[in-house]
């Protein structure tokens, strides 16, 4: 017998293969797409071609439900680890000039007196990103706002570059250094809570991810508390948002008054 | 007849040696994530390690073995030379050229992605193109267990085709198919992002082309040592096969039903219907049944050995069995590990338990008792019963092998015991640190000391199993004989052509992945807005 004798119904090793086969799937198939799906009583279906669809892993809205309004915009920048790579000297020249409205909070030279961040030496990826979202308000402030809003594309690229170009200065707030705490080099694993250091340096980077050495005590513990409250919602996946809710108070004080010791230069140097 | 001796041998050669390489680093990294190592203060090189290991312990060296042995048995089962040797060759530096290239990254911790790839994340390129090497080489393999058996076939026509090359054949198709899957992933999807032509990928499509793979290739892992069960077991202890067709009925379910189950690994995932879980779920079920088949099977061919023996009563036979043949306690362990992580697979399909332990330290500890125990140590019974045959030169020392294998069952059994229990527990598995001093997690501390005790007695075992080996190569020449594989009490004159072919089970296989994967994929690949953006390891 050859094997073209055997896909046929004479052979009953065909019949009884493919039948049992097709049997196991269509038992489990009524079971597993109508079946199952009317077994959960919380479940409201209009008839059976919805039960299937939905345990079909359709997508589907009941016409009684309304779509929750999307009431504040979400962050829509996309950044990879080619994201303004190489900048020109031109960039950054017209970055430079723009700059100069941008120093009255953060400082001449990048480096901030009035709480706002240091941007000199800060990733481009990130400075790219904020502004990106200030401008479409994915993330508000009532000074940086306005500042944002009639940016353009090629205007916040060349700011991005020009911050990331400068050098990382100490801030003009230093204060001894504080030793490790838990939260930043091992996070708090039962809590979900990733170590700081794993994106922001100390241990590794993230890209879209800024390095925290040297920046504003406050501040830090305000864009924390800003994420744990929902009112701070421009990181894509809630990496932040998750992270701030699961921290304690002390925590959060513990992360920002370490991060603020820091000198700038002990950077990790990954770029 | 082994002709190409060795061909076989650097397989096995290089298998044991990344697998050596690997093990070290699974001792390692269990060490210093536990109550007793010091923190290195560096997840990153926690990761860089899980992913060496799993790339090698997953990708490298169980292809490997089963390489080197379908050799092996292509030559030695059909009694004729192996046609494209030169082919084997060039499978054989495919794997090793792409294992360097992959490593390499890995090492620089440029692709810390670990070997189950995890998109959004992405590594460096050449990590994936090496892993896209290592599957390119071993599907050379898979094109010559064919040819081969289609070349014996034309010499004997309508002859009963051994029941060990039908077996390495079927293991062979299986692993042909499943690759499909992540070969899927990697060229439509993440080495477009990892060469930077795309930013932004679809992870759970992603995922669901892994889990076509991740789990059938468990069933390709065990083929060798299903493989072993039937047709060297009983040779080994003087017994025969209790059935033949038992056994190629057990090695074409796995070809139909290895296939159409992998979602049970996405139970948690949103992106996959609840209806397409619970079909997958029932025929995980299904794939429990070739398993049993076996062990009725070979439990009843082990009897007949004993009984030969002198063995008798209802029981009483066990005693009469052949202990101190490596083979039988190399089978025994198997067999214990199997039923204890078999056990533990039934809770991990099952649609509603699973939730309970999803995601924790239960599943590494299943699939190290699974695959590291009930299957690798089989894979050391095919090395030693082999290597006889490949060097010319007998291994003497029986008290050393045993050593070894007792070792090797007792280090997986004290590493995974524990890990099943901190699971039940709750622990999460992938994380690289814990702090033990928290209160919440203290007591898990006692738990997770015991599995580096494991951990080390298994790194000992592999030290000692490779030394037997390498002492095997310089031992005094004796001639081994034919390479012969077990008889069956009834061996088959004829056998009906569905036993005697894989055509109609590939084409159920082929079949049941259509109706099982063939919606989910196509939904998720035709739905706008379901890419998220990349996560560059290492990138700024």
């Amino acid at each position: 017998m050859s094997t073209r004798d055997l896909f046929t119904l004479h052979n009953s090793h065909f019949r009884i293969g493919v039948g049992l086969t097709a049997a196991i799937l269509i038992v489990t198939a009524i079971g597993g797409f109508i079946v199952l799906p009317f077994a959960q009583p919380w479940v409201q279906f209009a008839n059976v071609w919805d039960a299937i669809c939905s345990a079909a892993g359709l997508p589907q809205r009941a016409a009684s439900v309304t779509a929750p309004e999307q009431t504040r915009r979400l962050s829509e920048v996309v950044l990879t680890s080619n994201t303004l790579a190489r900048p020109s000297q031109e960039a950054i020249g017209r970055g430079a000039t723009l700059a100069q409205r941008c120093a009255i909070c953060h400082g001449p030279t990048g480096v901030s007196r009035a709480d706002s961040p240091n941007l000199a030496g800060q990733y481009a990826a990130v400075i790219y990103k904020e502004l990106l979202d200030f401008r479409s308000g994915a993330r508000s402030n009532a000074v940086m706002t306005p500042f944002a809003t009639n940016l353009t594309d090629q205007e916040i690229a060349d700011l991005s570059n020009y911050y990331a170009y400068l050098p990382r200065l100490p801030a003009y707030h230093p204060t001894p250094q504080l030793p490790k705490p838990n939260i930043v080099i091992y996070g708090a694993p039962m809590r979900g809570i990733a170590p700081c250091g794993s994106c922001h340096g100390s241990l590794d980077n993230k890209a879209g991810s800024p390095w925290l050495e040297g920046q504003s005590e406050a501040y830090m513990k305000a864009q924390l508390q800003a994420f744990a409250s929902g009112e701070r919602r421009n990181d894509i996946s809630q990496q932040m948002r998750n992270i701030a809710r699961a921290m304690t108070a002390q925590e959060i004080e513990q992360a920002a008054a370490y991060y603020a010791s820091q000198p700038p230069d002990v950077v990790k140097a990954v770029d | 007849m082994l002709a190409n001796r060795k061909l076989i041998l650097a397989h096995f050669w290089l298998a044991f040696a990344v697998f050596g390489i690997a093990l070290t680093l699974g001792a390692w990294q269990i060490f210093i994530r536990s109550p007793i190592g010091t923190w290195l203060s560096n997840p990153e090189l926690y990761y860089r390690s899980l992913t060496a290991h799993g790339t090698v312990m997953g990708y490298v060296f169980p292809t490997l073995v089963a390489m080197g042995f379908g050799y092996a048995i292509s030559e030695s089962a059909l009694e004729q030379r192996l046609v494209g040797v030169r082919w084997a060759w060039a499978g054989f530096w495919l794997i090793v050229t792409g294992s360097i290239m992959a490593v390499i990254p890995v090492a620089l911790g440029r692709a810390s992605v670990l070997y189950t790839f995890y998109p959004p994340l992405i590594g460096n390129v050449f990590y994936y193109l090496g892993v896209v090497l290592v599957v390119v080489g071993s599907w050379i393999w898979v094109a010559l267990m064919s040819i081969n058996l289609r070349v014996w076939r034309k010499a004997h026509p309508g002859e009963p085709v051994p029941l060990a090359m039908f077996a390495n054949v079927a293991g062979s198709y299986l692993w042909a198919w499943t690759a499909v899957g992540a070969a899927l992933e990697l060229l439509l999807q993440i080495i477009p992002v990892a060469a930077g032509l795309k930013a932004t990928i679809d992870a759970g499509l992603a995922r669901v082309f892994f889990s076509w793979t991740l789990h059938a290739i468990v069933y390709f892992w065990l083929m060798p040592t299903y493989i072993a069960y039937y047709t060297i077991v009983p040779r080994a202890i003087g017994g025969r096969v209790y059935s033949d067709s038992m056994a190629r009925i057990s090695f074409i379910l796995f070809l139909v039903v290895a296939m159409p189950i992998g979602m049970h690994h996405t139970f948690a995932d949103p992106q996959v219907g609840a209806g397409f879980k619970f079909i997958h779920s029932a025929f995980t079920a299904l794939v429990a049944l070739p398993t049993l088949l076996t062990v009725f099977t070979i439990c009843a061919s082990v009897e007949i050995a004993a009984r030969l023996r002198g063995g008798r009563g209802l029981f009483g036979w066990i005693r009469a069995l052949p202990w101190d043949n490596p083979m039988m306690l190399a089978l025994a362990f198997s067999f214990v590990m199997l039923g204890f992580g078999g056990a533990g697979g039934l809770i991990n399909m099952s649609y509603q338990l699973d939730t309970s332990i999803h995601n924790t330290q239960w599943i590494t500890g299943h699939f190290h008792l699974i695959f590291g125990g009930a299957i690798v140590i089989m894979y050391f019974a095919i090395a030693y019963d082999l290597w006889p045959h490949l060097t010319g030169r007998e291994l003497t020392n029986l008290r050393l092998i045993r050593t070894q294998l007792w070792l090797w069952f007792i280090g997986m059994i004290v590493t995974t015991f524990p890990w099943h229990w901190v699971g039940i527990l709750g622990m999460p598995r992938r994380m690289a640190y814990f702090d033990f001093g928290d209160p919440a997690i203290a007591p898990q501390a006692l738990s997770v000391t015991f599995s580096v005790i494991g951990g080390f007695i298994l790194l000992a075992s592999g030290i000692i199993f490779i030394v037997i080996l390498a002492r095997g190569m310089r031992a005094p020449q004796a001639e081994a004989g034919p390479y012969r594989f077990a008889m069956a009490v009834h061996q088959p004159i004829t056998v009906p052509v569905a036993l005697n072919t894989h055509a109609l089970w590939v084409a159920l296989m082929i079949g049941l992945t259509l109706t099982n994967y063939g919606y989910p994929i196509l939904n998720l690949a035709l739905s706008e807005g379901t890419s998220v953006p990349a996560v560059y390891v290492g990138a700024q």
